[in-house]
């Protein structure tokens, strides 16, 4: 055993681990470097910029946005609920599309699954869909617009639920069950369902990452405030600042610019748009390379 | 019992499952197939009062006009020029990290790095736009008040100087990317049988050795796989990197544009409906001719992977 690991390797492996701790603080200085503006006073970033040593701290920011809390509160929940129905509804589409898909005894099935693989190969652009959701169905400015279009279900997460009904669920169960007289619905509901809680969790999980991070929908259909979600407050919070410094409006409304600690507000603001995925991600870390793995090599 | 009554009563008995992929199959034809037919835009004069289907037909002219400006040309270089950087670098650092990742044998430190590279894949293109912009901006940006000055550099406004894009997007984009991709070759990494490498180690081959000759070898189809994949969504681009990333500004545009940022600008800012729906189905017509191609490579080196 002596002589089973040599010098080199040993080596090798010390490099490895150096190499990767430093590659690993460098992945997570940005956010560092975001979370120390957000709590730098307002006088430090004018003089000093964003730093990772900010010379004075301040929690104004985050009381400047306690006192504005019901615009950043409503945005949180629109955003919440957004990804609890779309990821809920997501899941319902998929599983029951997927579920026939899998029978081999389904006669139209290789059909059917070709009519959703295709839609992984080719698709009519955002100009057509952009038309039909604003003109046919007039989702524009509804909460809708930012749930049904693009992401209620994807082909990936339909093969990906299917595959795995054909292969980690026995046969002879479905069929010892049709023997019982159940029912197709209750065949989905009270085997299929219970018994592919893994491969579920990990398309909500995944399905649910996409609405919350989600700006495009709301970047096409909605101009109306009251129904931004945090990442569309985060942009128009981008955009407003800047118009306000360089524009005609910035010296009209200049001492306004003053009174907002608008560097540190940006930042802070930013750092609330992640804490829900800071809290959450590593508790789901696990399932969340399971998803990928099979996501990516398997679609 | 004659075959027309077998296939009646066939169909009975799947009447359940049919009504149960309804609802989904009811989301892909409207989500999905009517936009496909919406591809005719492309060769017509839109006009809203009449219509879709009702506007007069151009033939080609939306193409001729489209690809007789220097936008096309431009959005399409820049498409295929990123996508290939992208494709390169990222497969080489992507391997780096999953051959070193796989010496950490302490399951602490190998959960805390994997933590690390995978959060800035977790977050949206929006908070990402924010922290660049903390590195960049003239005001208060890390670089310009910080990095610069203490290197004796001047002040550079970069949300205005094209030629600087093409190194920031790749860094974002490797920092946001790799912790992902890594993910993958590792797993391949790890079903690698460890035998191999006990024969190896009796043979005398040191790390490097093993690495070339068993570890990369092992790792070569899903390589191919993994870039196959990706050429064969070359036309297409992340349009939060190149949009909001920039913060959709315009003297950038000669490095930062895509055809997805395109078509979304013709669209929504210039309301140029033909141009942008031309760009549209041409990126789709060449992606789709694409994938084709790369799952049928991908079917030749490994038909388990292949997506049909």
């Amino acid at each position: 055993m002596k002589n089973l690991y040599s010098k080199g390797e040993k080596a090798f492996a010390t490099g490895s681990g150096i190499l990767l701790a430093v590659l690993a603080v460098a992945s997570l200085l940005p956010f560092l470097l975001i979370f120390m503006a957000s709590i730098t006073s307002e006088e430090s970033l004018i003089f000093n910029g964003y730093s990772f040593t900010p010379k004075a701290f301040s929690l104004d920011a985050y009381h400047y946005m306690l006192a504005q809390s019901q615009v950043v509160l409503r945005a949180y929940g629109v955003s919440i609920f957004v990804s609890v129905v779309g990821t809920g509804a997501s899941l319902i589409l998929v599983s029951t599309l997927a579920y026939p898909l899998s029978r081999p005894d389904f006669p139209f099935r290789r059909v059917l699954t070709f009519v959703v693989v295709f839609t992984l190969l080719f698709n009519g652009g955002v100009v057509p869909s952009y038309i039909m959701w604003t003109r046919v169905f007039r989702l524009k400015n509804t909460i809708w617009a930012l749930i049904v279009p693009n992401y209620l279900m994807s082909g990936f997460s339909v093969l990906l639920v299917k595959n795995y009904f054909e292969k980690a669920i026995p046969r002879d169960l479905i069929e010892a069950a049709q023997i019982d007289g159940a029912s197709e619905f209750a065949i989905f509901f009270k085997i299929m369902l219970p018994l592919s809680v893994p491969v579920l969790a990990t398309v909500g999980m995944l399905t649910a990452l996409v609405y919350w991070n989600d700006w495009i929908n709301g970047l096409y259909y909605i101009n109306d405030p009251s129904l931004y979600g945090i990442q569309q407050l985060l942009i128009r919070i981008l955009d407003n600042i800047q118009f306000l410094k360089s524009g005609a409006a910035g010296m009209a409304l200049g001492n306004v610019v003053v009174d907002l600690p608008s560097a540190a507000v940006r930042m802070a603001l930013a750092v609330i748009g992640i804490l829900p995925i800071l809290l959450i991600f590593p508790l789901l870390q696990r399932y969340f390379i399971k998803g990928m793995v099979i996501g990516a090599v398997k679609g | 019992m004659n075959s027309r009554k077998r296939t009646r009563l066939k169909l009975k008995k799947s009447l359940p499952l049919l009504l149960m992929a309804l609802p989904g199959l009811a989301y892909l034809v409207i989500n999905n197939y009517i936009p496909m037919a919406g591809i005719v835009i492309a060769f017509k004069k839109m006009d809203y009062a009449k219509g879709v289907f009702g506007s007069d037909w151009v033939g080609f002219d939306n193409f001729k006009f489209l690809f007789s400006t220097p936008d096309a040309w431009i959005m399409t270089r820049n498409t295929l020029l990123y996508n290939l950087a992208f494709i390169v670098i990222g497969t080489i650092c992507a391997l780096v990290v999953a051959l070193c990742m796989n010496e950490i044998k302490e399951r602490f430190f190998a959960k805390y790095f994997q933590g690390a590279f995978l959060l800035p894949n977790l977050i949206s293109m929006v908070v990402v736009s924010y922290i660049v912009f903390a590195f960049l901006n003239t005001d208060t940006g890390l670089l310009n008040r910080t990095v610069l000055p203490a290197l004796g550099v001047s002040e550079i406004n970069f949300y205005s100087q094209p030629q600087a894009w093409p190194l920031i997007l790749l860094i974002v984009y490797l920092w946001k990317n790799t912790g992902y991709a890594s993910v993958i070759y590792l797993a391949g990494i790890a079903s690698i049988d460890p035998t191999l490498y006990e024969a190896a180690r009796i043979d005398g081959a040191g790390k490097w050795d093993q690495i070339r000759f068993i570890t990369l070898p092992q790792l070569k189809s899903i390589i191919i796989i993994l870039t196959l994949l990706s050429v064969g969504r070359i036309m297409f681009s992340d349009f939060g990197l190149f949009y909001q990333v920039p913060m959709n500004s315009g003297p950038l545009y000669s490095t930062t544009q895509t055809i997805d940022t395109y078509v979304y600008r013709g669209l929504m800012q210039l309301g140029n409906i033909g141009m942008s729906s031309a760009a549209g189905l041409y990126q789709s017509i060449v992606g789709f001719v694409l994938v084709l191609t790369a799952n049928y490579l991908v079917k030749k080196i490994s038909p388990e992977n292949a997506m049909f």
